[in-house]
């Protein structure tokens, strides 16, 4: 029998607290935000019964901002200030955005990085648009949970780069929510498919979305969800169907090119169109143009078949190339979910249903299984679920490479490598005396530079001079849980750690986002620095939130000094969080840290121990 | 930390061998991996945060390594002081080398005139040949006979290649 465990007071909260954690589906064309409660996971609606909020931002004349509906209504009058399917365009530069003449929003081309879109409003970058979407998505939680959220997880495309995914993490900071974790989309639909059937086995999951497909392979066993593959394109999903349909109106119709009010009238037209045809055999486009032209046609449920083949096609190459990573064949798939509203389309089941030699499972609603997945991964990381019986192990959908020599890029991390995962390259310099050098990464399975996305440019800086080849310079590479690269560089020699400064191709750097949330805020310069001190002091809270836990739990493992030494600590630093003085906290906090590093190192080893406890590894003795 | 001083086969408690029980492995990694992952340290202080990553991340690379026979035995015999990679020890038998050759005019025909299945059959044959070379390399280790292995772990590698590079070729013309 366990015994209960008694905090000090004041020492620790209570172990069983229910922390209030959400798993957010950051979706193309709807997003939504779901919690556990009493056990199961639930979507939160809005005040009007309403699960899927459209992910549309309105930049309003009075300056105020609309999300959801009430923007999506705006669409048609309101073009350039309301946008839509924003997610295409994180982490993303203008060249990358095919057609932009039928998308009605005023690009700035800023030469380099991230695109931004002109409005009434100034200047916005897809994350602070992003971000609009993630704080009504917030707001609505902490209404319908009444208190503060300690965390979030948010999904990602698996197939998403490390651009697009720190955009979305940077998107995520801005709307002021704690990301826990960043989940692939179709992960998150088996953690809730998985765990709603108890399913074990492989299974593939079939994730067409507004904007993007996924195609995820994954073992369940025991709670854990182990990825074995990935693929998909970043570029594809209910959007192009939409977009095909509305070409075909403009040929049918034989319409001249339309102003933007227009433009925005048939695409919304097209996507009805679309829905409806999923349930019928014949739909009647009619709509009158802003000129007074009259647009009267029909379109049937097998000419827009026809219409879309080609990107139905588009989706089975991906899933070829995945079902080969994995090495497996169809013959070892026991179930294939699909995901994303787009799945609602009768010639998607039947095409994949024609692949898989299987009916695929539709069971569960495809708009929400992704955020009820995550959901359920947030109340996992939070520490609310008591028995450790859920685990995902993902991997990394593009291979990770730098340039060498000749524009070729040499690859270091191989997509599909399970996270986390590190890899370390030595280089040397090829002057005397030389101080700095350039690493630029990129991601993508080309061979040449220019066939690959560039992710940044890392330089190093403070290597110590010598002659030329004579230093080795050890740069790790780490991509974490999340499936964010970070990079650190060492002289293998002197040990002399090299400098890095990053420069994202398509990211924000640190000064702009710390611009961001000063004009979010409406900051001044001097709020600045209490915003400054209340982070400092979150972070402080946390830090001795987590080592009291660690006391509580394997205090055992210190001797009695070390425990003195570390509860000087703790006072000391809950002294400083008092005094309102930033510095001080910070370097208390480091005090901290620094005390209890032995601390960490021993209950890492207990972990560790733990997982092997009750077997007999006499047997395997070496 | 000395948990990643630790070599492969003892991070994930499997006896140092080429033959191993990889079900065992498997099931070795998953308990590993449940109590050292990320995720379960998510509110835990800094330190122990990248404890835990760095050590996860061990535990991917040692599984990674065993899981697969050609770097299982690049590694044992890497721990063993024999190093696979030392690069004035490339010679191969010649008989090997034709063959070699030989596959790759099958591959360049196969692509000449998209012929999916003649690369299906090359790839079983292919493989056939690497379970042979395993047979091989277990006795190798049995007997100790490092020198002769370490040919073997190069032969293998050349057939990793060509594996992959038939694959490659597969999917280029599935396309």
């Amino acid at each position: 029998m366990a015994l209960l465990q008694i905090a000090e007071p004041g020492m620790s909260a209570a172990p069983h607290q229910h922390k209030l954690a959400i798993g957010i589906d950051l979706g193309t064309t709807n997003s939504l935000v779901a919690t556990v409660q009493s056990g199961m996971s639930t979507v939160l609606q809005d005040e009007h019964g309403h699960a899927l909020l459209p992910s549309v931002v309105r930049y309003k004349e009075d300056g105020n901002i609309s999300v959801g509906l009430s923007a999506q209504a705006a669409q048609s009058s309101d073009p350039k200030n309301t946008i839509s399917s924003v997610k295409r365009f994180m982490g993303r530069g203008i060249n990358d955005i095919p057609d932009t003449t039928h998308i009605p929003y005023q690009f700035r081309d800023t030469g380099v990085g991230m695109v931004q879109i002109e409005t009434r409003a100034g200047i916005k970058s897809p994350v602070e648009i992003s971000a609009e979407i993630l704080r009504s998505l917030k707001s609505r939680a902490e209404k319908a949970l009444g208190g503060e959220l300690t965390g979030a997880v948010i999904t990602v495309p698996a197939y998403f780069d490390d651009a697009q995914r720190q955009a979305t993490k940077d998107a995520a900071r801005l709307a002021g929510l704690n990301v826990l974790r960043l989940l692939n989309e179709p992960t998150a639909a088996a953690v809730a498919y998985g765990l709603d059937n108890a399913s074990e086995g492989v299974y593939v999951i079939y994730d067409l979305g507004g904007g993007t497909f996924d195609i995820s392979i994954l073992r369940l066993a025991k709670g854990i969800f182990e990825v074995l593959a990935t693929n998909g394109d970043s570029a594809l999903g209910g959007d192009d169907f939409d977009h095909r349909i509305f070409c075909w109106i403009l040929a049918e119709a034989k319409l001249p090119p339309l102003n933007q009010e227009d433009t925005r009238v048939l695409l919304t037209k097209a996507r009805e169109v679309k829905e409806w045809l999923s349930e019928n055999s014949d739909a009647q486009i009619t709509s009158v143009l802003s000129n007074g032209k009259l647009v009267n046609i029909k379109l049937s449920a097998e000419k827009l078949v026809e219409l879309t083949q080609t990107l139905v096609t588009k989706t089975l190459n991906p899933t070829r190339k995945a079902l080969r990573d994995s090495n497996l064949s169809i013959d070892d798939i026991n179930g294939i979910v699909m995901v994303g509203g787009a799945t609602r389309m009768p010639q998607i089941r039947q095409a994949v249903a024609a692949f898989f030699k299987q009916e695929p499972l539709t069971n569960l609603d495809p708009d929400k299984v992704v955020a009820l997945g995550a959901a359920i991964q947030a109340n996992a990381l939070v520490g609310n679920r008591s028995e450790n019986d859920l685990l995902l192990l993902d991997v990394i959908p593009l291979s990770l490479g730098i340039e060498t020599m000749g524009g070729l890029v040499e690859r270091i991390i191989p997509r599909n490598a399970t996270l986390p995962i590190a890899r370390a390259q030595d280089f040397t310099t090829f002057k005397d005396g030389q101080t700095a050098m350039s690493v630029h990464i990129l991601q993508g399975e080309r061979e040449l530079v220019s066939d690959c996305r560039s992710l940044a440019r890392f330089e190093l800086r403070g290597i110590p001079p010598m002659a030329a080849g004579a230093a080795r310079i050890r740069v790790a590479f780490q991509v974490d849980a999340d499936g964010l690269l970070s990079v650190t560089a060492r002289e293998q020699s002197t040990g002399v750690v090299a400098e890095i400064i990053v420069k994202p191709s398509y990211g924000l750097t640190e000064d702009e986002i710390t611009n961001m949330l000063k004009s979010s805020f409406g900051l001044a310069e001097q709020d600045k620095q209490s915003r400054a001190l209340r982070e400092a002091i979150v972070d402080a809270d946390r830090l001795i939130e987590a080592i009291n836990a660690a006391i509580l739990q394997d205090g055992h493992l210190l001797t009695a000094d070390e425990l003195t030494a570390i509860e000087a600590e703790l006072v000391s630093l809950k002294n400083t969080c008092a005094s309102n003085d930033k510095d001080k906290i910070v370097s208390s906090v480091e005090a901290l840290n620094h005390a209890s590093e032995n601390f960490a190192a021993r209950r890492m080893d207990e972990s560790v121990k733990k997982a092997f406890a009750g077997q007999d590894l006499n047997k395997l003795v070496l | 930390m000395d948990l990643l001083q630790r070599n492969y086969f003892e991070l994930l408690a499997i006896p140092a061998q080429f033959n191993i029980d990889l079900a065992l492995l498997d099931q070795h990694y998953r308990q590993l991996q449940t109590e050292v992952h990320p995720d379960r340290f998510v509110n835990a202080s800094p330190n122990e945060r990248m404890q835990s990553m760095q050590v996860a991340t061990q535990v991917n690379a040692a599984y990674q390594t065993l899981k697969n026979m050609t770097a299982r035995a690049r590694y044992l015999l890497q721990l063993n002081g024999v190093d696979t990679l030392d690069e004035n020890n490339t010679i191969m038998p010649t008989d090997f080398l034709m063959q070699q050759m030989q596959w790759r005019e099958v591959i360049e025909d196969a692509n000449t005139h998209h012929d999916i299945a003649s690369l299906d059959a090359l790839l079983n044959e292919v493989r056939s040949i690497a379970k042979s070379l395993a047979l091989e390399l277990n006795t190798q280790f049995n007997l100790k006979t490092y020198l002769d292995a370490s040919e073997t772990v190069r032969k293998l590698s050349f057939i990793d290649k060509i594996i992959s590079d038939i694959n490659h070729a597969i999917e280029t013309l599935e396309n």
